[in-house]
């Protein structure tokens, strides 16, 4: 660029400047002021750095309201449509003035449902809320919290599904909070030990159940008596089916028993024994077929548990007489695959045994048996078959080294 | 009547063996023999090594073509017929066994063989050219090694082999299309199997036939060789034993012993034990990761050691391609080490070649332990 040209620019370059240095100041006036003294780590201004609706272009004053330009405070507050910190008693409605408006959603998150205001309002939270006026109870930002809001596919976000029973707990499992409303405290203590909790909190499953998979999450009503096994069998489905074809099914309905809490409890949900079947003192099912009643069920519980621990018993046996060929160094691949059968047979008479019909049971556990007794008896035929080879050797060797004793002899009278 | 048919025997053996003999002189071969002997002295063991060796090799072609019966080369069919070989077959697992730590041994005693020959200075003139063959020949025994190895299809023959076929294309200007031609193709695959199979049931065994022979023929020919202080010193008393029967007779003593040796372990340790170990395992999977650890066979491990050892660069040279470089010329003086002394002509021990034998047997020593030290 020649001298006279760069004179001629520099005014036009200038002015550029000069002009684009307010537009770039001009983004977000609360944001500026407020983190000035905001310094707690977990203040709004730190935490909406993360927050879904911030990273997607959105401002405090969505949310608030008032006039993000100005740069007085006094005069945001008196601008218009500034709301300020929402009532708890009005956070639904608050969150809803977008959530529920489909055509403004759609332009942001087509994915997401806009009912939950209308859900939420089904709920006992939303009941006591509305109803009752009660701002203890659960609203929006209980759940999903303040100003750090995360979608639930992120590990960090407070309804991520590994993360929902602890944001359940934070009130359910507090004594003294939930006092007034005379329900227990233990659900947390009990879930995190059961094969749920097991499954998704320790095996990272993120498949396993958390509280909202039974319980819903925005119309959180807990499952009554008559829709729970509706509710576990959304995942057990054979099991349900087979259980609506058992006699417990009627009986249970008749008696006002919970379905499958009867015999499972609810929120501590153990790994099913084999001693729960059965007529022994730890048995489920003498809780309710005394020996003396003189009714089936007792016979049945017999001869079920007889049924499954033959199996089990057959199947270990199997286990370990491969396990014996393996440590012998015999080739029992074919084997250990075999057992995957017998597997299968067990997995299938626990679906089966909630159909309470012996003779279903006995089908299965049939197939089981047999393939365990077929694997142990290759197991032992290899467990001869190495003491054969043993033998085998024995005679061989002793045949070789009798003739090197011979060949030395005569190698000796040789040189004699 | 018993004394008339010994007699009669005696006759018919007389008439059958005069017919073989008026047309093949077998006569004058066992005259040949009776006359051949063997040196006695302090060193006379390791002229059994070598028998030794042939022994094995016979065991190996034996078990060699009784799995031939059942294994089917081809990715879909090797790893599949390894594993019916020594779950079905009767006596699959024995002959597998048997041919695994045959391999095994007769790579040991040809090695022993060799290092014997070179320190008793066997291989000095007039056995030039035996010294030659044997060198190949253990070559060869290196190459039925590293092609057998990839025949059972499991995951370490398959890694293995991607290492080892890897090695030879760092080779310059040759490499890439020998890692093609070894590989049949860009990776190993099924048409690696089917390269490997060839050269180890056909090729490799077709040009060992031959070179064996030689070997033999040679051997038979120069007679065993004699202590090299016995050439310097003639007042040295000299003690010989006939070759036949009293040497063969005692060759045979010691593959009794072999047998024997060969049958317990192959009975106990079916899979082999610690670095000579080939469980069928799982079957190879191109794309799984590989083993964490990828180890050759123990008579490679030297060599593979020592080059992984070398650095990325050596002034202009890739330095794995400078430690071939060095293997190879290390493998060219110890061919030609016959010819490299004229100490021999004198009857005098050859000490520089005497100190390069044992500095290759230090490193292959050191090289091998060092790399199953290091994981």
């Amino acid at each position: 660029m020649s001298g006279f040209l760069k004179i001629l620019f520099a005014p036009v370059i200038l002015a550029a400047v000069v002009l684009l240095i307010p537009l770039n100041l001009s983004a977000d006036n609360c944001l500026d002021c407020h983190s000035g003294w905001e310094e707690a780590v977990d203040a709004p201004t730190k935490l909406i750095q993360r927050d879904v609706h911030f990273k997607a272009g959105l401002g405090c004053s969505d949310c608030h309201g008032g006039n993000p330009d100005l740069d007085d405070m006094d005069a945001v507050r008196k601008s218009k449509g500034y709301k300020g910190i929402p009532p708890a008693r009005e956070i639904p409605q608050f969150c809803a003035s977008c959530h529920s408006d489909p055509a403004y959603m759609v332009k942001h998150n087509p994915s997401l449902p806009t009912d939950q205001l209308e859900k939420y309002k089904t709920s006992i939270h939303g009941k006591r809320l509305f109803e009752k006026g009660d701002v203890k109870v659960a609203n929006c930002v209980s759940c999903h919290s303040v100003h750090d809001i995360q979608s639930p596919e992120i590990p960090t976000s407070t309804v991520n599904a590994q993360n929902i029973p602890g944001t359940c707990a934070k009130c359910h499992a507090k004594a003294d909070y939930m006092k007034e409303y005379g329900i227990p405290t233990d659900q947390y203590e009990g879930y995190i030990k059961s094969v749920h909790g097991q499954a998704l909190l320790v095996k990272k499953e993120t498949g396993a159940p958390a509280c909202n998979s039974c319980h819903g999450n925005h119309g959180a009503t807990p499952p009554g008596v008559t829709s729970l096994s509706a509710v576990c069998g959304l995942c057990h489905s054979l099991i349900a089916d087979s259980f609506a074809k058992s006699p417990h099914k009627a009986a249970f309905d008749a008696a006002g028993y919970p379905e499958c809490e009867t015999c499972h409890s609810n929120h501590y949900i153990e790994e099913p024994k084999l001693h729960w079947v059965g007529t022994s003192d730890s048995s489920l099912c003498v809780r309710c077929h005394a020996a003396d009643d003189g009714n089936h069920g007792f016979a049945v519980a017999a001869a079920i548990y007889d049924m499954i621990s033959k199996m089990n018993k057959t199947y270990d046996m199997a286990i370990s007489k491969i396990d014996e060929a393996d440590r012998k160094g015999m080739m029992v691949t074919d084997e250990r695959f075999a057992l995957n059968e017998v597997k299968q047979a067990i997995i299938q008479t626990a679906t089966e045994f909630h159909s309470l019909d012996t003779l279903v049971v006995a089908a299965t556990t049939h197939t089981g048996i047999a393939s365990s007794e077929k694997i142990y008896e290759a197991g032992k035929a290899k467990i001869d078959d190495y003491f054969f080879r043993r033998k085998g050797l024995g005679i061989a060797t002793l045949l070789i080294t009798i003739l090197a004793i011979a060949l030395y002899l005569k190698i000796r009278s040789i040189e004699k | 009547m018993p004394q008339e048919t010994k007699t009669t025997g005696k006759v018919v053996k007389q008439r059958l063996f005069g017919w073989v003999d008026n047309r093949l002189k077998i006569n004058g071969l066992v005259d040949y023999m009776s006359h051949k002997v063997v040196p006695e002295h302090r060193a006379s063991i390791w002229y059994y090594f070598g028998g030794i060796s042939l022994f094995f090799f016979v065991v190996q072609v034996l078990t060699g073509i009784l799995l031939l019966l059942y294994y089917r080369p081809g990715a879909d069919s090797a790893y599949e017929s390894v594993k019916f070989i020594i779950s079905e077959v009767s006596f699959g697992w024995l002959i597998r066994a048997i041919h695994s730590w045959s391999a095994n041994l007769m790579i040991l005693a040809a090695f022993v063989h060799m290092f014997s020959v070179f320190f008793t200075h066997a291989y000095r003139k007039p056995r030039e050219m035996t010294w030659i063959s044997g060198v190949v020949l253990l070559s060869l025994a290196l190459a039925f090694g590293f092609s057998g190895y990839l025949l059972p299809w499991n995951e370490l023959s398959f890694f293995a082999t991607r290492v080892g076929t890897g090695i030879a294309g760092a080779l310059p200007v040759v490499g890439g299309f020998l890692m093609k031609l070894m590989r049949g193709g860009e990776d190993v695959t099924g048409a690696t199997i089917g390269r490997f199979f060839g050269l180890h049931v056909a090729v490799l065994p077709g040009i060992f036939a031959v070179l064996l022979s030689l070997h033999l023929f040679f051997i038979q020919r120069q007679g065993m060789s004699e202590p090299i202080e016995w050439e310097k010193n003639p007042h040295i008393p000299r003690k010989f034993r006939p070759f036949f029967p009293n040497f063969i007779m005692r060759e045979l003593l010691v593959w009794l012993i072999m047998l024997n040796i060969l049958a317990v372990l192959a009975v106990f340790l079916p899979d082999g034990i610690g670095v000579v170990h080939w469980p069928l395992g799982q079957k190879a999977d191109p794309f799984a990761p590989p083993p964490l650890v990828i180890r050759p066979e123990w008579y490679f491990m030297f060599a593979f050691q020592a080059l992984k050892f070398m650095p990325a660069h050596f002034f202009f040279m890739e330095g794995e391609l400078f430690g071939i470089g060095i293997l190879t010329l290390g493998g060219v003086i110890w061919l030609a080490a016959p010819f490299l002394s004229r100490s021999f002509e004198k009857g005098e021990k050859p000490r520089l070649l005497i100190t390069f034998g044992w500095l290759v047997l230090l490193f292959i020593v050191v090289m091998t332990v060092v790399g199953y030290l290091l994981k």
